[in-house]
Formats: structure tokens, sequence, C-alpha cells
């Protein structure tokens, strides 16, 4: 296969989930609705009831609504990543999975494609969500977005490379509330997403500690730094270093030689 | 990749072992279908046929056997082996929301074809499906069996040596499944595309078909239907197939 082969399969296959999430209005606004509830009543509450010290990258005590927007922004690429990748186990799309991997092209090139996609589809409802957070007049450097692009784009690949391995893995997924309840909750608030770590250090040293283990809490501090244009080295080393181990999981979970796809499907037989 | 013989045949299945958590799903299948020919996978639910076909598609891995598709082997040269290849599968694998034309197109990609060819080829299998009125139709409005169509002509944009079908009449009306049948008995005849049609229905298989007859993950009878019939001394393909199956460990 050409170069230009590669090439005209990695763009068919962006193109098509592109396609599928326009046709999917219902997706996209549960996307969206979903970060704004937190900011919008959530965040109203906790200004309050907890207050938010100076602590790097911000230079000034700020709002808590301005300090969940990057764990909002996680939230929301956390739930695409799970979406696009269990969806390949349930509903029609494991249909599309198989069309997908008799592709001639290399499988780890079109599972790579595929999470490159979809992570592409969960940047767009990042800048929608950041639109729609200015309208509303959360004052945040948003001339600092498209600083943005590297952190979410690795965000996507590590969520999405997370889910494509949990598809492989579990033997049954009856409905994406199982997913909901034990991975996307706990990953979500057993992070620095909701409270910065050292709060939650006041409260649980164990939690503090937990927390600290969760990739996604790095992919939480990255995403922050950003916004500030600055680097958090360790936060882009922990979460390069998950998405590569999760991303080489995952292609080997679809290994045919693996047969987890076998596994599943006995039934069928 | 240098294919094995001037014309290799379009899927060759040696000595295939493949068992589940210790309990056989297929043992020591072996068959090859030439070019052009029209070969009907027929065996009860739970025969090994969807199982077979996910090996052949490499959607997992048999380390017992070999599968060749026209002279490459699927686990030593999967990308040659898999280009060869045209697949139906079973469920139904278009996309609802999107139109014909992205669906083809999508699958054109997948193939690595050119914008320019994947539109050639896309009229051309269309017109010979009969669909080429619906190109910017929505596929969520169209028939099973039209759906079905579309399928086939979606397998056969990147002109594979071997078409395979897996049950693909399912939940199709007579009608239709008539067409269905005619039109890739067609395909094999007028274009020299071997075909492997999976099914359970007796009443798809036409005389001049080749008939494998798989039970229990092994092969019953494999042959042209009047031999398959002679040998196991029956009136009927019918019968064959009853005597075979039931009450058989």
């Amino acid at each position: 296969m050409s170069a230009a082969a590669y090439l005209r399969c990695f763009l068919g296959i962006v193109y098509r989930e592109l396609l599928r999430f326009v046709h999917q209005r219902g997706r996209f606004i549960a996307a969206l609705v979903r970060p704004l509830v937190w900011l919008i009543v959530f965040a109203a509450g906790f200004r309050m009831a907890l207050g938010v010290a100076i602590s790097p990258p911000y230079k000034t005590y700020i709002l808590y609504e301005i300090y969940i927007v990057p764990g909002l922004i996680g939230m929301i690429q956390l739930f695409n990543g799970m979406q696009s990748s269990l969806s390949m186990v349930y509903d029609r799309e494991l249909g599309s999975m198989r069309v997908l991997l008799v592709s001639p092209l290399p499988r780890w090139f079109l599972l790579l494609s595929r999470l490159a996609a979809s992570t592409l589809v969960s940047i767009v409802q990042v800048y929608a969500f950041l639109f729609l957070a200015w309208a509303y007049g959360i004052r945040l450097p948003y001339g600092n977005a498209l600083l943005l692009l590297p952190a979410l784009f690795l965000t996507g690949l590590m969520l999405g490379s997370m889910g494509l391995l949990l598809s492989s893995l579990i033997k049954q997924l009856e409905n994406f509330a199982g997913v909901m309840n034990f991975v996307i909750f706990p990953m979500f608030f057993l992070s620095s997403a909701l409270y910065p770590i050292w709060r939650i250090k006041e409260g649980s040293p164990l939690l503090a500690q937990l927390a600290t283990f969760n990739p996604f809490t790095y992919a939480v501090e990255m995403i922050r730094f950003s916004f500030y244009g600055q680097v958090n080295v360790h936060a882009v080393a922990v979460t390069l270093g998950v998405t590569a181990i999760l991303l080489a999981l995952a292609i080997l979970g679809y290994n045919p030689a693996r047969g987890m796809m076998a596994r599943k499907r006995t039934t069928e037989a | 990749m240098i294919p094995a013989s001037p014309t290799p045949s379009a899927l060759c299945v040696e000595g295939l072992t493949f068992s589940y958590s210790g309990k056989p799903v297929l043992e020591d299948v072996s068959f090859k279908i030439e070019p052009g020919e029209f070969t009907v996978l027929l065996g009860p639910n739970g025969a090994g046929k969807t199982t077979l076909f996910s090996l052949i598609t490499r959607l997992y891995d048999s380390r017992v056997g070999k599968i060749s598709i026209n002279g490459a082997e699927v686990r030593a040269a999967p990308g040659a082996a898999l280009s060869r290849l045209g697949v139906v599968f079973q469920q139904p694998t278009l996309d609802l929301d999107l139109t014909v034309r992205q669906n083809l197109l999508y699958h054109a990609a997948l193939h690595g074809l050119s914008r320019r060819t994947a539109a050639e080829r896309m009229e051309e299998k269309l017109l010979r499906v009969g669909m080429q009125d619906q190109v910017r139709a929505r596929v969520r409005q169209l028939s099973g069996g039209q759906r079905r169509r579309i399928e086939i002509a979606r397998a056969l944009l990147h002109e594979p040596a071997l078409l395979l079908l897996d049950e693909p009449t399912v939940g199709l009306d007579i009608a239709s499944r008539r067409v269905l049948v005619d039109h890739t008995h067609s395909l094999c005849e007028e274009q020299g595309v071997a075909v492997l049609w999976a099914t359970h229905l007796i009443d798809e298989v036409e005389d001049r078909d080749t008939v494998i007859i798989l039970h229990r993950g092994k092969i019953r009878a494999h042959g042209d239907v009047a031999t398959v019939t002679a040998a196991a001394g029956s009136a009927s393909l019918g019968g064959t197939f009853q005597a075979l199956t039931e009450g058989r460990q």
C-alpha cells in the first residue's frame, strides 16, 4: 500500500467520524449540557463554600468556576472517549468495527486513525463549550485557547485508548451506565478536576493519594497549565507515558492472535 | 505478494482447527474455492460458520491450519489477503444516518482507493445491483433488501477475488431473497468472482452450486449438489442435509 492509500484511509475515517458527529445532534447537545450544568449550577454553589488559594499556574486568587473549567474540558473528552470507543462494542457499531478491521491496512494504523478521528470530535466539543463559557461571562485567558490543542489531542488519545482497551477486555457491556459508575465517575471525582489535590488531602490523605495515581489528574493539570501558556512537564510526561501504554495494550487487544474478539463472540459460532 | 501458482484458488483453507476454551468450534476444516465458483456453506445454527468467516476475515487467528486468499496467506500477508476479499457480514454494517454514497466512499477510503476510482466503481457497482438512483438516499430510508444490495455493491468496490456472505438473506422477504441469490450467481458467472455463501436455508442452493455441509465444526460433505446427494444416498439435498446434521455428534 502506498503512502497515498494510508492518507486516503485516514481522511476517510476522520470524515466519517465528523459526519456521524454532525448527525448525532443529541450526543453533541448532551456533551455540552453536562459540563455547562457543572459550570453554572455546581460552581455557583461552590463558589461560596470553597476558596481556591493561589497555586500554579494561577497567579492570583481565582473564582471556583475558573478552577473547574480544565476539569470540565477533561470531562467532555472523558465522555467522548468512552462513548466512541465503547460504542464499538454495543449498538450497531460492532458492525462498523468489523468493516474497519477488514481493511487491508495494518490494524494499528486503523485503530490509531479511529482514535485520532474521535479525538478530533472531542476537540470540536471542547471549543464549543469554551465558546459558551465565554458567552456566559467566565473570565478565562481565551487568547490562549489555541495553545490547548496539543494537550487536548493527547488527552483525547489517552482516554480513547482507554475506552478501546476496555472494549476489548470487557466481555459483556450491558449498557453505558456500568461504565459511568465504574470508570467515568471514579476517574472524574478522584482527580484534580473539581478540587486541587491539596484540598482533597485536608479531607482524606488516602483519597488524595489515589488521585495522584489517576492519569486523568495529569491530563487535567496539563490542560490547566496550557491554558496559561505553561507546560507542566510532569503532567505531560505522565499523560504521554500512560497514553503510550494504553494505546499499545488496546492495539494488542485487537490483535487477532490474542482472540479477544473471539472471546466475546462465541455465542455466534 | 507473488501467488503460489499462475491462477491461485480464490480461497484455500487447509487443516483449520479452532477451539474456544478447550471446546472445538472447527476441526480440521479443508476446502478450496476456485475463481468463478459459487460455494454454499450449509450448516445449522452453531455449526461454526460465523467462526470460519471470522477466521477468514482475520477478526481472529487460528494457530492450527492455513487460510489463503488468492494465493496470499492471511496470517503471513494480511494486507495482500484482505485487499482481495469482500465481505457482507451477517449483521447490517451500513451507517443508517449516512447516505449510500457516503457509506461507499468510506469503504473505498478504507481500501485506499482514490476518489476518482471510487466514484467510477461506485457508479458501476450500484448499477449492477439496480441501486444507481439511490446514491444520495439515506440508508435509513431503504428497505432491508435494498440495504443488502448496497452492502454487496460496497463489498465489490475494491474488486475482490473472493466475496464472503454470512447469512445475507436473514430478515428478508422471499422476493428480496431471490433477487440477492440470483444477483450473486450472475456475479460469479460474469465477473469470475468466487463466492462463499453461508446459510442454513436449503432453498438458497442451486443445482449448479458447490455445497459444503458443516456440522459441529466438521465438514460432513463437500462437492456439487448431485454428488453430495448421491453420496448420502438421499433423494434431495434437503434429505441429505437432514441426514447429515440431525442426531450426529
